[in-house]
């Protein structure tokens, strides 16, 4: 945190006039003085920076001079490259979300008496270490709705849009007049007439997935002109089949079950089985198959692999965010603050809506502020390692690998430190722009 | 016309302020959630957390437990680590917070060649991220036989505080008004007496932003403790990182431990806000 802050000063130091030193202090206890800080730093930031520099020119054993070979991995390396690409979306994304939801937020508490709590309650991650984030976000992403809040909150939006199937993993039990139509529908190994009263009994699914509606199964009676029948769960737990293919006293009806009556290959009639697990066709289903769309047996909807492959990065990135969207809002509240009220009045007085006032002035107002928040979270986002290796899970790391995960494992697990140097430098090439502007601010400001 | 106008948009602001108001709401339950989840993880027995989400025990009750809490304060492991994150937060911290103010009070007011162009050097070090150091730091700590050491991990937080601490300290004392320091020398205060009775406590505000940032920036770490601290040295981030690979298999320790180690920043981030938020700003915005 400390060191990967942007730049610049709380406001620039009211520099007195003259600034010679409180009449006369030698020069040796202005060495002493310094000598701690300039001591630590020179061994532990300066030496490594130029060591690192010169070691990325070495092959893996450190023996032998590699010429720039150790910076042509990082482009070759597959590993690398995949890092390479994420820090990119890191980059891009992380910062420029955080910013911006930060500014909203920074806006909108001003409107409500109860800002600042909510500031604490976004700040407060901030606080916490990335670590503890990490196991916090594995929980919420645990792929299992009943255990994950994020998949429980995404499968319960999901239901309450498409309807769930209700029969997940029933298939024909023995001695079936159902098989197999291929795609997971079944359907009656021989057609049926007007008058007949049809089985079609299942097994396979379980007790507690069971339609609440279901009641005990009642065998159809005959009708004419029609064709009556039943499906239900030819099993009852504890009890097992009891008549194989009869409707016994304890077996459940499929409630809600859909039939399809099919004569060469197209639709004619279909039919939803009532709570009792019967249904009824008109006549025209005369000498068609009757079918169970497959529609009937896909698994309910277990939400998505937050942590899988293709969604670890974005997943990563929302825990990050949740974290660092609080530090954009305290910094661009603080900027709020400085803006001129008059300015907005007068704005408002001309008759902006709140979004052109928003727009047109408080956002160009704010600009500074924005970009250095923009460029503190994109150093801090280059560096991303904790959050990665955390939450991340072993048979995903590879897919959400970054530049400082890939350094660590290529200097302290692979053995390999040409490279891994060659990535540090690398990291260091990317944030010499922002040091030079650091200085050449500071320098306009020192100079006496 | 003006009553109308002011009618219809003292109406539209009413209902846009709702929908601010729900919306914050909203916003302030998705970050509350993942902490409570946490917690209420935590107030579990692995057999519960393995059937069910946690917001079961908001039917069932009955379910909280301090049983994990309990087993892992009897994990050596754990406790000892917890005394290793303390052992290496307060001496980076103090060391810091004295090493930096020492050297910022030199930038700020004493006389000596090239001066500025020292203090820019160190401001150029602001951005240098960790990860350059960790090869060469490693190797150097091998060397000198404190790779692994409690002492190791100090060091190397205290080469990476100082940037910004000497960057804060030496802004924040050049506002010192000159006539104060002067006064004091007048009287005939030494050199050493003048940085503690007259700098320090006029410096208070920023140290302890500085402190403070440097305490949590420490305690939280886990990178650097994860490379340069062992098996016998490591702090509670390192120790709850082992068990995570096993995360399922492991939540009976992650969940409390995870919790325990954010009761003291937490706790000091509440107590200490104004400072802290100060030090983010002396950090970032201008």
């Amino acid at each position: 945190m400390t060191s990967a802050t942007a730049a610049g000063g709380v406001k620039p130091p009211a520099v007195p006039k003259s600034r010679k030193s409180v009449t006369g202090t030698r020069r040796t206890v202005a060495a002493l003085f310094l000598l701690p800080a300039l001591v630590l730093l020179g061994a532990l930031v300066v030496y490594p920076i130029g060591y690192s520099v010169v070691r990325s020119f070495y092959d893996q054993s450190g023996d032998g001079f590699a010429g720039i070979d150790n910076y042509k991995a990082l482009f070759t390396d597959e590993g690398i490259r995949t890092a390479l690409k994420n820090n990119i979306i890191w980059v891009v994304f992380a910062p420029t979300v955080a910013t911006v939801l930060g500014l909203i937020f920074a806006v909108l508490t001003e409107r409500v008496r109860w800002g600042t709590a909510f500031k604490l309650v976004v700040f407060m991650p901030m606080a916490i270490s990335m670590l503890a984030a990490g196991i916090i976000f594995r929980l919420v992403y645990d792929q299992d709705p009943d255990k994950g809040v994020a998949n429980a909150v995404w499968v319960g939006v999901h239901d309450t849009f498409t309807q769930a199937s209700a029969f997940p993993k029933a298939h024909p039990g023995r001695e079936s007049p159902l098989e197999p139509a291929g795609g997971g529908a079944f359907i009656t190994k021989s057609p049926v007439r007007t008058g007949e009263t049809v089985s079609l009994p299942l097994v396979g699914v379980a007790p507690d997935l069971m339609p609440d509606d279901a009641k005990p199964a009642v065998a159809a009676k005959p009708e004419p002109d029609k064709i009556t029948g039943t499906t239900w769960q030819d099993f009852t737990r504890g009890q097992g089949v009891g008549t194989l293919n009869r409707v016994d006293s304890s077996e459940l009806g499929y409630a809600g079950m859909r039939i399809e009556a099919v004569k060469d290959g197209r639709v004619v009639a279909s039919a939803t089985a009532a709570d009792d697990g019967t249904f009824t066709l008109p006549a025209s289903a005369d000498g068609a198959q009757l079918r169970l769309p497959d529609s009937n047996f896909k698994e309910p909807y277990a939400g998505l692999d937050w942590l899988g492959p293709s969604l670890v990065t974005p997943a990563i990135i929302g825990a990050y965010i949740w974290m660092w969207a609080g530090f954009a809002m305290v910094l661009i509240a603080a900027g709020l603050a400085g803006v001129p009220r008059e300015l907005l009045e007068a704005a408002r007085v001309d008759g902006a809506s709140e979004w052109q006032v928003f727009r047109r002035v408080t956002v160009p107002l704010l600009a500074p502020v924005l970009a250095v928040v923009t460029v503190t979270l994109m150093i801090n986002v280059l560096k991303i390692f904790d959050l990665v290796f955390i939450i991340a899970p072993g048979s995903a790391q590879d897919d959400a690998n970054v530049l400082a995960l890939e350094l660590y494992r290529k200097g302290f697990s692979e053995d390999q430190p040409g490279i891994a140097s060659a990535i540090s430098v690398f990291l260091l090439l990317l944030v010499i722009p922002v040091m030079w502007f650091n200085v050449r601010r500071l320098r306009r400001e020192v100079r006496r | 016309m003006k009553a109308k106008q002011s009618l219809g948009s003292r109406l539209a602001e009413g209902v846009s302020g709702g929908l601010v108001r729900v919306f914050l709401i909203v916003v302030g339950l998705f970050w509350l959630v993942p902490t409570i989840g946490l917690l209420l993880a935590s107030l579990r027995s692995p057999e519960d957390i393995a059937a069910s989400g946690w917001w079961k025990v908001f039917t069932e009750p009955s379910q909280i437990t301090f049983d994990s809490y309990s087993k892992l304060l009897e994990n050596e492991d754990i406790t000892s680590s917890l005394v290793n994150t303390v052992w290496i937060t307060v001496p980076a911290t103090l060391l810091v917070v004295i090493v930096g103010s020492l050297a910022g009070y030199a930038f700020a007011w004493m006389e000596f060649p090239g001066r500025d162009w020292w203090f820019l050097g160190v401001v150029g070090l602001l951005v240098v991220p960790v990860q350059v150091a960790l090869i060469p730091i490693a190797e150097l700590f091998g060397e000198i036989g404190i790779f692994g050491t409690v002492i190791g991990v100090v060091l190397f937080h205290v080469g990476f505080g100082l940037p910004f601490a000497v960057f804060l300290l030496r802004n924040f004392f050049a506002e010192i008004p000159r006539e104060l320091l002067e006064a004091a020398r007048l009287d005939g205060a030494g050199e050493l007496r003048l940085f503690f009775r007259v700098v320090m406590p006029l410096g208070a505000p920023a140290i302890a932003s500085l402190g403070i940032f440097q305490f949590l920036w420490v305690w939280n770490d886990m990178l650097v403790a994860l490379i340069f601290s062992d098996s016998g040295s490591q702090p509670i981030t390192v120790a709850l990182q082992t068990q995570v690979r096993q995360f399922g298999n492991n939540i009976d320790v992650l969940a409390p431990g995870a919790f325990i180690s954010m009761v003291v920043p937490l706790a000091v981030f509440f107590a200490f806000q104004r400072q802290f938020v100060s030090g983010v700003m002396a950090g970032a915005v201008k």
